[in-house]
């Protein structure tokens, strides 16, 4: 994993379940790009779909990679099922919430449900289903390991409270 | 459970993973030539038989495994003569025949018909009862 789109780990299970959210800003340059206004239209700065897909491979492949100790790299090789209702606007945070379905030496499966909280709202929302495959291949040590950005993600987590380094060892 | 039921279920896995019509999943058909399966097809198929039919399904028990790096099995991109024999001792359920005349790797995905898949399914749950 070279970039994270992911902020903070909420709950891990190890070997089962990861939660991992996300916080949308309009400070991210892609927004001002997806769309901008034309001489028909307002800009309208929605969250492109497959990076809604990008978040939930960061959470299901650090979960894949945690239940192994990060012995192999985690490689995003399928998309099993991918269905998303609506759009996501800044300041709404997105919920990773991965369980992992399958996993052995050639990869793994994971089952993910994307939630969606905006400010505007009374409470979640359900966004849809990304259902991942993962292969395991061989690590590679160029640029960031997975297990690097793992531990930064970790450090912030715990930091924020509610989580122990208990769950995280690996 | 009937080869029927086994089918059908085979069909409904096979029709999931590939995002084909069940009514393309023929007895016949090969996964990689008339189905369009790629390498991580393959472990897609593994993982939702595990769950249709509760059972473990262990690495190169279903389709081989590492074929290509052992060069008694595979000389100038083709299959031995005991690399064949590897695979029909390995594969019982493959269909080996259809691959014997012209044994390019690149042919080995043909050995793998929606049958094969009954077949293996149904030897396990054989096994397992």
């Amino acid at each position: 994993m070279r970039w994270l789109w992911i902020d903070r780990i909420l709950a891990l299970e190890p070997g089962r379940r990861l939660v991992a959210c996300k916080t949308v800003s309009l400070s991210e340059p892609h927004l001002h790009q997806h769309f901008p206004a034309d001489a028909n239209n307002p800009a309208l700065p929605i969250v492109p779909g497959p990076l809604v897909i990008e978040g939930m491979a960061q959470a299901g492949g650090l979960l894949a990679g945690h239940a192994r100790g990060f012995v192999d790299d985690v490689v995003l090789a399928k998309l099993r099922r991918v269905e998303l209702d609506f759009e996501v606007l800044p300041s709404a945070t997105i919920e990773f919430d991965a369980t992992l379905a399958n996993i052995d030496d050639s990869g793994a499966s994971v089952d993910g449900t994307v939630r969606v909280h905006d400010p505007a709202w009374d409470g979640p929302r359900d966004m849809g289903r990304v259902d991942l495959m993962f292969a395991h291949v061989p690590p590679q040590r160029e640029g960031l390991h997975v297990a690097d950005a793992f531990g930064t993600l970790v450090s912030a987590s715990v930091h924020a409270g509610g989580l122990s380094t208990e769950a995280f060892s690996i | 459970m009937t080869r029927d039921e086994i089918q059908s279920k085979v069909q409904d896995v096979l029709a999931e993973v590939l995002g084909i019509d069940e009514d393309e999943v023929t007895p016949r058909a090969t996964l990689t030539g008339d189905l369009g399966a790629e390498s991580i097809d393959f472990l897609d198929i593994v993982f939702r038989l595990e769950q249709a039919f509760d059972v473990k399904i262990e690495q190169g028990e279903l389709f081989p495994e590492n074929l290509q790096q052992d060069p008694e099995y595979v000389n100038d991109g083709a299959l031995t003569e005991a690399g064949l024999h590897a695979l029909r001792a390995k594969l019982p359920h493959a269909e080996i025949d259809r691959i014997e005349d012209d044994p390019r790797l690149a042919r080995v995905g043909e050995i793998f018909t929606v049958d094969a898949i009954v077949s293996f399914v149904e030897r396990k749950l054989g096994a397992a009862a």
